[in-house]
């Protein structure tokens, strides 16, 4: 078989050579195509829609499987979705939801937004920003790709040892959830050091750290948290690596292994993520909220200070999620003091919001109406998470629905919520349209309710005796009525899902054009056209103070004042090189994920041909030169 | 406006909807425990919910008036004044939820060292040893040298510790009504000291993800008063394992040959006493089959023919090869196993 292929291969090469399709005039040709502009692009904008379109795909692919899991639990004892093909679903229901949605998702307004909102051309390291869109996606790919070859992972999104390693969990399912993450998340630590330097280097003139619009200062906190807590998750999953692949026993408690060390490993890395896909979400509140009162943001200081609070203590409350693993009374008393220390700074979050629209003149557009759905729902979710950080009330919530009630409150409410709130924000900017308001707001309310529906009855579900994860419940516990309206809300917010399809549709056939400021905004973003220029600003912006954008229309000025003379721009070179590295790992990946270190090592090899090739590749970039017209000089 | 009356009149029918759903089956609730520890958790499980709900209203009154109060209203173009903060308010929101963590944490802390404290010698409690398996329990009771599997009795009124491990994967013991749940972890022993005030079956779940069926391992924890429990003790010590009519001599024959490999019988003649499975001594007294189905002889026939249909992933083979004459002998054997009264 495998003979047949490669001659294949090799015929198919020999008859483009004799066809004389390998001239340079092919190569040149397929430069020209757009798709081969997409995927050698290392604009920001242009990756944060790639980030934006993938991630969507995925969230839909994400929200079947919650449909197909609601649908099996409707009613007691049902035979639709049983035993691991069940486990199969609500592994990669979470997994596709935390990695490869919230993030990709937040990445997309990262890119489309940070460098505006800062003022700069583009991030500090391009190719590297195609290189973690590229790596995320091979993993995202890979993952999934189990589906069809193997079967999916069945161990849960935290895949804890001893179930995860190969005496119980055989078959590649759980090699895919291990390959496809560890590639898709040094993505991500790329990603979040990109936007860590990209912060610190490129803002424009005059924008102090405190004059950051509050997106960006969630997405410096976010970089710094990404950039503590992913090497947690790289090094735990080699181990889990290793002890699938190559017969090691890190976790293997009859070769000596610990279970328990998996678990601190996982969540010393799985509480912040949880912060790290939460905070973006609060500093788009934040720049929704104040946009649409028309007011600046309520106590700013104490906005980034509690910010910068929560990503600190959000490295030392872990152990919530461990309290009935039996370390202690010391232990649990410890960890519950630091988690309910976190309640503070986001109390002092909330109560800024609901001051920033104090007194506002408040516009209820899409974006706003997600934005103060968000406050509501999302302090439900936080006071549950006071709840659970109580460890003998948590000894009865744990691993219940009481339990995913309160995630999908904080994660749908705040992170979802804040995505869509974004999506709608932004969108304008990305794609020069508006986003149709009417569908959006049947978007909003269908999604919102369904929400509630969905996942209000979990909390009584829990305290009724429902555990999670479990593909089914018997009849006489008095479950049926939380369950059956539970999916009836997951149906209700696919319609919702719908709707914002339909518009996404309805956009693109005859959108509204959007103009350079559709929202009357207050940050850089809205001072550039849409969607922006390749370099975004002909001249960087001077800065004058916290938005500078409403600063200067408050002062009868219609454009902000340059900083630097018109000149040639510097801008980075498209490069293929991020692709084929991705597509390295991913054959190398996919390799691993079937113990064949052969196909293993071939993608390998082209992954370190690559880094040879661009450690000593002289890219310097080019100049985008300023063109005399009848207004003077533009670029 | 009008849609948000619309919406708050939506959420206050949901809530009212819930309520008169009816409460919870007591023998799986965490809000009707029937056990010290349950109640207590409990307590704090009001407690925090009290608090909880008195900052949730907070916020949405603030939130309901703010939303109606500066909606920006048709021809309203004036500017907002751009307040930039205020440090009373911010004092005042920072203090007040530490006020109320305080009024949280102090007896979470000690109820948190409550809890892990073992009973005292003089309480005299009673020691059961759990084992997870994927997907039963096995209880063994050391201080009476008797064991079962799927369902534990234990006396009322006295303190009962689990000392519990896993065979396997991790799993977690949970038994809502008497009170919070603890790990089963392979290599590692974890303590839990439940209990329950008045007689009766108490249902229980794993809780941790642990393969295919991990939602159908179920068991049962059934409280008698102390001299019932005695005598339950009593007769599980000289269980009557032997069989009472040629059928049964017959199925004892047909256990031995394909059962006892795996599952153990007491008292029965059986030379070996298998350990991979769970126990079957005192078999009929069982209030259900594999922790799924109700304990009686048609469920058994089912059981016996495809257990992965019953319970996905399990270790026990089919046993659908045997002739119809045979399994009426097995069952018959099987459902004629109980504890000697004494």
């Amino acid at each position: 078989m495998t003979t047949i292929v490669i001659l294949l291969v090799f015929a198919l090469f020999l008859g483009g050579i004799m066809s004389g399709g390998y001239t340079s005039r092919y190569v040149k040709r397929m430069e020209e195509t757009s798709i081969w502009g997409w995927i050698t692009t290392v604009d920001h904008k242009r990756i944060g829609i790639l980030y934006l379109i993938s991630g969507g795909f995925f969230f839909a692919v994400g929200g079947l499987e919650a449909l197909l899991i609601r649908i099996q639990l409707m009613f007691p004892n049902a035979k639709f979705l049983v035993g691991d093909a069940y486990n199969q679903m609500l592994s990669m229901h979470g997994t596709t939801m935390i990695f490869l949605v919230a993030m990709p998702l937040l990445f997309a307004l990262m890119n489309a937004a940070v460098p505006l909102q800062i003022g700069a051309r583009d991030v500090a390291f391009p190719f590297l920003n195609a290189l973690g869109f590229w790596m995320y996606f091979a993993g995202a790919l890979l993952l999934n790709l189990s589906w069809i070859f193997g079967g999916a992972p069945d161990a849960g999104w935290t895949s804890y040892a001893s179930l995860a390693l190969p005496e119980y969990s055989p078959g590649p399912g759980v090699n895919y959830y291990v390959l496809g993450l560890q590639i898709s998340g040094i993505g991500t630590l790329l990603s979040g050091i990109n936007f860590l330097v990209t912060i610190i280097n490129m803002r424009a003139p005059g924008m102090s750290y405190l004059r950051l619009p509050m997106f960006t200062w969630s997405v410096f906190v976010t970089s710094a948290l990404i950039l503590f807590a992913f090497p947690p998750l790289t090094a735990g999953l080699f181990m889990m690596m290793f002890d699938r692949l190559f017969g090691s026993n890190f976790f293997s408690v009859i070769n000596g292994g610990n279970v328990v060390v998996w678990e601190h490993i996982f969540w010393i890395f799985g509480h912040p993520e949880v912060y790290i896909i939460v905070l973006p979400a609060f500093g788009v509140f934040s720049d929704v909220l104040s946009n649409f009162s028309k007011k600046r943001l309520f106590g700013y200081h104490s906005m980034v200070f509690a910010l910068v609070l929560i990503g600190f203590l959000g490295f030392m409350v872990w152990l919530h999620h461990m309290f009935t693993v039996g370390l202690g009374d010391v232990a649990n008393t410890v960890f519950a003091i630091t988690t309910m220390a976190i309640s503070v700074p986001t109390g002092i979050k909330v109560f800024n919001w609901l001051f920033t629209m104090w007194g506002g003149r408040l516009r209820f557009t899409t974006a706003m109406l997600y934005a103060s759905g968000f406050i509501v729902t999302f302090v439900m979710g936080g006071v549950t998470g006071i709840m659970l950080a109580v460890p003998p009330a948590d000894f009865q919530f744990h691993d219940s629905y009481f339990v995913v009630a309160h995630f999908h409150y904080v994660i749908l409410g705040g992170t979802i919520f804040g995505i869509l709130a974004g999506v709608y924000y932004w969108w304008p900017k990305m794609f020069g349209y508006l986003l149709n308001e009417k569908l959006g707001k049947w978007n909003f309310w269908t999604f919102f309710l369904g929400m509630h529906l969905t996942f209000f009855p979990q909390h009584f579900l829990g305290l009724f005796g429902m555990p999670r994860r479990v593909f089914t419940w018997q009849p006489g516990y008095n479950l049926e009525m939380g369950n059956f309206l539970s999916t009836i809300g997951a149906f209700l917010m696919t319609i919702g899902v719908i709707f914002f399809i339909i518009n996404v549709l309805v956009t693109i056939t005859k959108g509204k054009a959007a103009g350079n400021d559709p929202w009357d905004g207050r940050s850089l973003e809205w001072t550039i056209p849409s969607p922006p220029p390749e370099y975004n600003f002909a001249q960087l912006p001077l800065v004058r103070g916290l938005d500078p954008w409403w600063l200067e229309k408050m002062e009868g000025n219609d454009q902000m004042t340059p900083a630097e003379p018109l000149g040639p721009i510097h801008m980075p070179n498209d490069s293929h090189l991020p692709f084929v590295m991705s597509l390295g790992l991913f054959v190398s990946g996919f390799g691993f994920v079937f113990q064949s270190s052969q196909v293993g090592a071939i993608g390998l090899i082209v992954v370190i041909a690559t880094l040879f090739i661009r450690s000593f590749q002289e890219d310097h970039g080019h100049h985008i030169e300023p063109q005399p017209s009848e207004k003077g000089v533009e670029i | 406006m009008k849609r948000l009356m619309l919406r708050m009149l939506i959420c206050v029918g949901f809530v009212g909807l819930l309520l008169s759903s009816g409460c919870s089956n007591p023998s799986l609730s965490v809000v009707d425990p029937s056990g010290e520890v349950g109640r207590t958790q409990l307590g704090l499980i009001y407690l925090s919910t009290g608090i909880m709900t008195f900052v949730t209203v907070v916020v949405a009154a603030i939130y309901i008036y703010v939303v109606i109060r500066f909606r920006e209203r048709p021809g309203d173009t004036h500017i907002p004044k751009q307040v930039e903060g205020s440090t009373t308010l911010e004092i005042l929101w920072t203090v007040i939820p530490i006020l109320l963590l305080i009024i949280l944490a102090i007896p979470t802390v000690t109820t948190t060292f409550k809890l892990e404290k073992r009973p005292a010698p003089s309480e005299k409690a009673v020691q059961i040893n759990i084992t997870g398996y994927q997907y039963w329990w096995k209880f063994i009771y050391p201080q009476d040298g008797i064991s079962t599997a799927n369902e534990v009795h234990i006396p009322v009124g006295k303190p009962i510790e689990f000392v519990m491990q896993s065979h396997d994967v991790i799993h977690a013991f949970w038994v809502p009504s008497l009170g919070g749940k603890r790990d089963l972890e392979p290599g590692r022993v974890n303590r839990l000291t439940l209990k329950a005030d008045k007689p009766g079956t108490y249902d229980g779940k794993c809780t941790e993800l642990c393969g295919a069926s991990h939602a159908l391992m179920n068991f049962r924890v059934i409280a008698h008063q102390p001299a019932e429990y005695e005598k339950w003790v009593r007769s599980m010590k000289k269980p009557a394992s032997k069989p009472t009519s040629v059928l049964a001599s017959e199925g004892k024959r047909l256990v031995g040959q394909n059962c006892i490999g795996c599952h153990a019988i007491r008292n029965a003649g059986y030379k070996i006493l298998g350990a991979t499975g769970p126990e079957l001594t005192a078999f009929s007294e069982r209030t259900r089959i594999a922790g799924v189905l109700d304990n009686n002889p048609q469920n058994l026939r089912v059981w016996l023919k495809n257990p992965q249909n019953v319970k996905p992933g399990s270790r026990m083979p089919s046993f659908g090869h045997l002739k119809k004459k045979q399994v009426d002998a097995l069952v018959k054997y099987l459902e004629s196993l109980k504890g000697r009264p004494q």
